[in-house]
């Protein structure tokens, strides 16, 4: 599952020698996603991630069937981006909300109901903040499917066996071939260090 | 704040007293996804499931019935007339979105509660929501008369230049209903994203591979990503609270800001949203109930569960009752003449009878049995009591209703007689609720495997008593 394109494999042939697997030799090659270490319980896999974090990588993610917070500290990740996208998403649900009932009422189509106002705000406060809640959770709900890439059907993680325990019983922390600092032998000590059940390297 | 220290994360929680069983039963991960994803998965449904699934596919073909009639014959076939010109349409829309209610609020409110009792009921009563509200839009729509235009009801372009009136309570309920609806839905698919990757992963046929897969749009679980779903979580959480309380507030403002004697009250507001929490509750239960000896699930939904709920609901019924003495009381003091003679004739006229089975059903019975703790964690009498509610607070919803025979003077008043294609209806909406409720545990995890393990104390393998969202910072 080679993601080099068609166009640029022949052209590349030659610099087989000096990439340390990335695969740009051979279409067909594996290429690496990264070296993934299965651990029992979610203290072991924060810790490992805390480690692979001090020992200088950045592509590094933990994996775990329910939320690990210490995991995302440890990646230095302690605030998501989601509070803002939802606040953003709230303020246009009011504004668009408002607004519509304003122009509706009052330019629109302008009705007399018993002498009141044409633009008579109060009247418009609970369709606002409807249109508030309902802006807040959809931008929150595709907001979270966006910046995390998703939907997708297939993942390079999803080729291995082990991996399938991630959403049961097990936790994994992979770092990934896209690092700077990655060689494969250096990663595998590292994380050979950190005592996991299993260690492997995935290919995309 | 000093959030700085983290020490609660790293620490086991004091195990809560619902969590018991878990442990003593030496739960783990993989036992938790078995006990509620083998349901799903391998299919291994008991005798109740049918029981309860043809039960409500029977009732539904009233549905269809009523459905085609009314459509062919139009709304006439329904006992309406002036003066009571919504009847058991308005009636039914109340009572089924009255019971929706109890799962946002279990959802939201008790989550920024941090009431983890909540998490072995959550997901079930989150379907309850959904497929109540359904139930609920379905009867104004068939009171349109022409449903197909249900869609003149939205703010859109038309080549007749026609906006809706935005000062009326109607409108406002369009915008609250549909909201509602759409962020239930939101909220219980999130929550069940992280199940679905577990099914997904867990499953051995190949179909199942690939539906889960499909629906768990990709979740593998990163920690970057887990953050942010805890923070959608939580916030999603935080606006349900205010909606949930909002959206009964504009169904009571139906009533409210009409002239109606006795519909024109501050108390509607908050005295419908208890309401619809008392009713609420008691559907959770009295569905959790069989459901949970049927599928042997006594570990995750206990007595204390129970317990917990029986007051709620005391608590919930009392305000009720305060509503109820409130309205009495305010017609007295206040020396209205029509609030005080419409009181009257509510009590004693043609429909007392209405009046006092809601006092019966939804306050002298369960107010005087929810007292005893015995009672409350007996099946049996949770069971009877529940019932007791749910026909209660539908009589409720009529009595308000069938006000309108009998307001202002002699000459407008009149009566009101249901059908049966009223009847029918009413029977197929709750057709429908069964149907879709039981396909629901057929195919959907029912409870949260995702916080159940999450809940389980950090020896056996679990999060040590966190709830979800309590990672998000």
């Amino acid at each position: 599952m080679s993601t080099a394109t068609p166009g640029e494999a022949p052209g590349t042939t030659h610099d087989a020698a000096h990439g340390h697997g990335h695969g740009h030799a051979d279409p067909t090659a594996p290429v690496p996603f990264g070296v993934l270490a299965g651990y029992k319980t979610g203290d072991e896999m924060a810790h490992a991630v805390e480690k692979a974090v001090a020992a200088g990588y950045t592509h590094v993610d933990g994996y775990s069937p329910y939320p690990v917070g210490e995991a995302a500290d440890a990646l230095k990740f302690p605030k998501s981006e989601m509070g803002p996208i939802m606040l953003i998403g709230g303020l246009t649900g009011v504004c668009a909300g408002f607004i519509m009932q304003y122009w509706a009422n009052t330019w629109g189509y302008s009705l007399n109901i018993g002498g009141r106002p044409y633009f008579s705000w109060p009247s418009f406060v609970p369709v606002t903040f409807e249109m508030m809640v309902l802006t807040t959770a959809l931008s929150g709900f595709f907001g979270l499917l966006a910046i995390c890439g998703l939907p997708r059907y297939n993942h390079p993680l999803f080729n291995s066996v082990a991996f399938d325990r991630a959403t049961r019983d097990r936790f994994f922390v992979c770092i990934e071939a896209t690092d700077p600092k990655y060689n494969k032998d250096e990663v595998t000590a590292l994380l050979n260090s950190t005592h996991p059940e299993s260690v492997e390297e995935v290919m995309e | 704040m000093a959030t700085a220290e983290v020490p609660a994360r790293n620490t086991d929680l004091p195990l809560e007293p619902e969590m018991h069983p878990l442990v003593q039963n030496k739960h783990d991960l993989v036992s938790v996804g078995d006990a509620i994803g083998n349901v799903v998965l391998k299919g291994q449904h008991p005798r109740g499931w049918w029981i309860g699934f043809l039960a409500g596919l029977a009732m539904i073909q009233f549905l269809a019935l009523a459905v085609c009639w009314l459509f062919y014959m139009g709304v006439g076939i329904w006992g309406l007339n002036v003066p009571v010109a919504w009847g058991f349409a308005i009636v039914n829309f109340v009572w089924w979105i009255g019971i929706g209610h109890a799962g946002t609020l279990i959802s939201a409110i008790l989550l920024l509660m941090h009431q983890k009792w909540r998490t072995s009921i959550n997901r079930f009563s989150e379907a309850m929501t959904i497929f109540a509200v359904m139930c609920a839009g379905m009867f104004p729509l068939l009171h349109m008369g022409r449903p197909w235009f249900f869609y003149w009801l939205y703010p859109f372009p038309n080549v007749a230049g026609v906006w809706p009136q935005f000062r009326s309570p109607l409108t406002w309920d369009v915008f609250a209903v549909t909201t509602y609806f759409t962020v239930s839905l939101v909220f219980w698919y999130l929550g069940l994203v992280p199940d679905l990757a577990a099914l997904r992963d867990q499953a051995t046929k190949k179909w199942q591979k690939v539906v889960y897969g499909l629906l768990a749009l990709g979740w593998r679980g990163s920690a970057i990503h887990w953050r942010r779903y805890e923070k959608v979580y939580l916030i999603l959480g935080g606006i349900s609270t205010p909606l949930v309380l909002s959206v009964h507030t504009v169904v009571s403002f139906d009533f409210a800001v009409s002239i109606v004697p006795l519909w024109h009250a501050t108390i509607f507001p908050p005295f419908f949203v208890a309401g619809a929490i008392y009713s609420g509750f008691a559907m959770v239960v009295a569905i959790a109930i069989p459901v949970r000896h049927w599928y042997k699930l006594e570990d995750f939904f206990t007595d204390h569960h129970m317990d917990i709920m029986g007051k709620v609901m005391l608590a919930t019924g009392f305000l009720v009752t305060y509503g109820y003495f409130s309205e009495i009381w305010m017609a007295w003091y206040g020396h209205g003449l029509y609030e005080w003679g419409t009181t009257i004739e509510r009590m004693f006229g043609p429909y007392g009878w209405s009046y006092w089975c809601l006092i019966g059903f939804n306050c002298a019975f369960p107010l005087v049995f929810l007292w005893s703790k015995k009672i409350r964690r007996s099946e049996f009498w949770m069971e009877l009591i529940c019932i007791s509610v749910l026909i209660g607070m539908w009589f409720e919803r009529y009595v308000i209703v069938i006000t309108l025979t009998r307001e202002y003077i002699p000459a407008g008043w009149g009566n009101y007689a249901p059908t049966f294609w009223d009847y029918a209806t009413m029977i197929g909406s709750m057709g429908l609720f069964l149907v879709l409720f039981f396909l629901f545990l057929r195919y959907l995890p029912m409870i949260s495997i995702t916080e159940m393990r999450e809940l389980l104390p950090k020896k056996q393998g679990g999060g040590g008593g966190h709830s979800i969202m309590e990672n998000a910072p």
